[in-house]
């Protein structure tokens, strides 16, 4: 193995202890079926001494039975792990792949590059820090290139390193690697990305995979495993707001009463003062028990179990905080959804939607828009399939604590469950929630360079209180409602809209559901005309989270 | 001051989550615990969940009659440490019809004592979630497999019809007869293991540590005499000498290896410096290409 085999000869101890402050990384590889993906992740497993000799002989024995290099050694057999798919040459799933040197382990998450494409990679990037994207040096940036690196930044990824493989194939030319590099940045700089590194690799050559490659001097970088043993991807989750989903209350007996979670950001010590999401109700901390002894401080990552000072009800499904920064609390989360299933989204049916804190009914009660996976344009439509995504308006049957998913993924994601199948139909990702968008904490969705555009009602009508004029409006858009518009459609006053064309009409009946308005619908001559009103005999309600809905 | 958690306790706490996860969602989960060292890992783990208290659910040992003396005398031992109910299952139909390794061949031994025992025993006691200590990185088919594995009413396994699994969001939801079989150590490696079992002092079965063993070499293998009950073949001879074991399970069909190394460090030392993975002491890996896949669509673990 690639660990420092003479200090393991000499002094086991001393290489044991070295080996405690180990770390972890994370990463997904993206690549199609020729890109040579499972070629480079095998290369990484073989160049790490990961695979051992009757491994190797199997390999062999393969690699003339079934493999695509001529009876040589095929790397990539020693990826492929279910017999139906080792006979197509293809993989079906994500699988996980270790490897470890002396300063981290690795976990690769290793899906195809085909059809299931979106599910599969987003279900590997969902733990990923880093993302691999493999592009083939003869052919540079394809239409997958950008859905690769669409879908991980839609997922939250910041570290890209983009593998350009095959350089042998074009002589390790330079200028074409400097080219490939400089369409790739001006592709990704809307996606947000907080780091790009280029690398000129080959993978069945093994340049620059473990060791700087001979074959290009003009490279100045390191090769990619040193670079992923060294990148810093540590994230800012301790600086964020304390957060633990309570999992589970153990209660051994009268005298312990423990609330047992993962603590999600934030740190949290003895004495310092928690609020539950829910109640709102406060409280202090009085140990952080583990089975080691009390600790002095739990940070982000740590399974824990905390008691508290005072008696207040806390149960699984309750979402621990400090009392600065409370998370979202509501019934109406806006999100992405990734739809995973061939059953394709039943908009109005109720689903199972669970989240860290637990699982709660609901349903979406609309697809704002789809966003086409190849060219990031977005499409209104009524529902979504599989392997499509969306914006989607989710109704639950109480509130639940979230976070943005740009803030916290694991506050801010979920899951649909279908209630007849069982099955995991969809994943979600928490953007924010439109009823309260006034909070300023909430702008994560303004940084998101797919977010439709938000129209608030006040802004648009400011002008001329009685005329909302959308004609002119180009793109996607979702309606808010400001209180001051609110107030005056309670008065029973009215608003004209006008739309461009029908294509418009759809936010605009959002807007009326969610607030129980009605409207008059009139085609004229340029447009379309909606007069929005509230009835008369609707009594006035609230519009707070438990108010609006069913 | 920024605390970054180590790779050893990023692992233990993404373990302890999904233990927790478990309880907190199920009605009757069970541990299936084999002795060895990734099911000591794994009680060691449950134990840290719950603590102060002890887990919640039993420990399930599926008994084939086969297993090393000293692992039975190991599974009492630290069920009672540990305050958990140990539930012992055997398969009274394969002993009634005196299935063993030597007359039905391992195949076949393995199905009816290990894959209908497990079987029979979930039927048993209705459980509705099993953990288990398989770790992704043993075998290629077990790579794809999820934390949170679904098995139908019948127990088996399909494994292109595999639930997503994103973020550390587990879908636990079943129907009535149908089961999940959960890995809390997926993502850890063997070294992790041994690096776990050092660092936290876990206790293990005296096996693992070298001594001098009765033993006879069988199709290139160094079988232990650990009974009366293993027959010699003609032109086989018991000898002692210095063994050990990386892997335990039925004594006829675990291969030993020479080894000095009787101590932890050692035993990490060796397992570094060494050429072969862990698995090729077990036999019935060795029967043909995708016989793990096969065996777990048929329910084994």
């Amino acid at each position: 193995m690639a660990h420092q085999s003479e200090l393991i000869e000499k002094d086991i101890l001393a290489y044991l202890k070295s080996q405690e402050e180990k770390s972890l990384l994370r990463f997904i590889t993206c690549g199609s079926v020729d890109d040579g993906k499972s070629t480079l992740i095998g290369r990484l497993l073989w160049d790490s001494k990961m695979v051992f000799e009757d491994q190797l002989a199997a390999l062999e024995a393969d690699s003339k039975k079934v493999g695509t290099q001529g009876g040589a050694i095929d790397y990539a057999l020693l990826l492929d792990g279910l017999q139906a798919e080792r006979e197509q040459g293809i993989t079906i799933d994500v699988a996980y792949r270790f490897f470890s040197t002396d300063r981290r382990k690795f976990i690769v998450a290793d899906t195809p590059g085909h059809e299931q494409y979106t599910r599969n990679m987003v279900t590997g990037a969902s733990t990923a820090k880093v993302a691999v994207i493999l592009v083939d040096a003869r052919k540079g940036l394809l239409t997958q290139t950008r859905r690769h690196s669409f879908l991980v930044s839609l997922v939250g990824i910041k570290h890209i390193v983009l593998a350009i493989n095959k350089m042998d194939l074009i002589g390790y030319d330079e200028e074409k690697f400097r080219a490939i590099e400089a369409d790739y940045r001006e592709f990704a700089a809307p996606l947000g990305f907080t780091s790009i590194t280029a690398l000129p690799i080959s993978a069945l050559n093994g340049d620059n995979i473990i060791e700087k490659s001979g074959e290009t001097p003009w490279y100045q970088g390191p090769p990619l495993l040193h670079f992923l043993e060294t990148v810093q991807v540590e994230d800012d989750r301790d600086e964020q707001p304390f957060r633990l989903p309570v999992q589970w209350v153990n209660r051994p007996n009268l005298d312990f009463r423990g609330f047992c979670g993962t603590v999600a950001s934030g740190t949290i010590r003895p004495g310092d003062e928690i609020r539950v999401a829910s109640s709102g109700q406060t409280s202090k901390v009085a140990r952080i028990v583990t089975f080691n002894g009390d600790l002095d401080e739990a940070v982000a990552g740590q399974a824990v179990t905390l008691t508290l000072e005072d008696e207040i009800d806390i149960s699984r499904g309750d979402m621990l905080t400090r009392p600065e920064a409370p998370p979202l609390y509501t019934r109406h989360p806006e999100a992405h959804l990734v739809w995973m299933h061939d059953e394709p989204l039943q908009p109005g049916q109720l689903y199972l939607v669970k989240t860290a804190t637990g699982v709660t009914p609901g349903r979406v009660t609309a697809v704002q828009y789809a966003v086409d996976v190849n060219t990031l344009e977005q499409k209104q439509v009524a529902t979504l399939g599989l392997n499509e995504i969306g914006l989607a308006r989710i109704e639950l049957d109480r509130p639940v604590s979230f976070d943005p998913y740009g803030a916290n993924r694991d506050t801010g994601s979920f899951i649909l469950i279908d209630r007849f199948t069982n099955a995991t139909v969809a994943a979600g990702m928490v953007l924010n929630a439109p009823d309260e968008s006034q909070r300023a904490h909430l702008s994560a969705g303004e940084s998101n360079p797919w977010a439709p555009r938000r129209i608030t009602l006040d802004a648009v009508a400011a002008t001329n209180l009685n005329l909302v004029d959308l004609t002119e409006e180009k793109g996607l858009f979702i309606l808010d409602l400001a209180q001051s518009i609110r107030d005056y459609l309670d008065k029973g006053n009215r608003i004209l809209i006008r739309l461009r064309d029908l294509s418009q009409l759809e936010p605009v009946a959002q807007l009326a559901y969610e607030n129980e308005l009605a409207f008059e619908f009139d085609r004229s001559g340029d447009g379309v005309s909606i007069l929005l009103f509230k009835r008369g005999t609707t009594p006035l309600k609230g519009y707070g989270d438990d108010g609006t809905g069913i | 001051m920024k605390k970054n958690l180590t790779h050893l306790q990023q692992l233990e706490a993404e373990s302890i989550h999904i233990i927790r996860e478990v309880v907190a969602e199920f009605d009757n989960p069970v541990m299936l615990y084999s002795i060895g060292k990734d099911s000591a890992v794994m009680l060691h783990l449950a134990r840290k969940a719950f603590y102060p208290a002890p887990p919640p659910f039993p420990l399930l040992h599926v008994d084939t009659t086969w297993k090393f003396r000293d692992m039975i005398e190991f599974r009492g031992r630290m069920a009672k440490e540990s305050g958990m109910e140990l539930l012992v299952h055997v398969n009274e139909d394969g002993v009634k019809k005196g299935v063993s390794p030597f007359t039905h061949g391992s195949a076949l031994y393995t199905d009816v004592m290990k894959t209908e025992g497990l079987k029979q025993a979930l039927d048993k006691y209705k459980f509705d979630a099993a953990f288990g200590g398989a770790r992704r990185d043993e075998e290629k088919s077990r790579a794809k497999e999820r934390i949170f594995s679904f098995r139908s009413a019948h127990h088996r396994w399909d494994p292109k019809n595999q639930r997503p699994e994103l973020w550390s969001l587990y879908n636990t939801r079943i129907k009535p007869g149908e089961s999940i079989r959960v890995f809390p150590l997926s993502n850890w490696t063997e070294l992790d293991i041994w690096q776990y079992i050092h660092l936290e002092e876990i206790p293990i079965v005296p096996l693992y540590y070298a001594a001098v063993r009765p033993v006879v070499e069988r199709d290139g293998m160094l079988i232990m005499v650990d009974d009366d009950r293993l027959e010699l073949k003609p032109g086989e001879k018991v000898e002692y000498k210095p063994v050990r074991f990386r892997t335990l399970g039925c004594y006829p069909l675990t291969g030993a290896v020479e080894s000095e190394a009787d101590t932890l460090p050692e035993i990490i030392q060796e397992m570094l410096l060494t050429r072969t993975s862990e698995r090729q002491g077990r036999l019935i890996d060795h029967d043909q290409a995708g016989s793990m896949e096969k065996k777990k669509q048929e329910g084994y673990f």
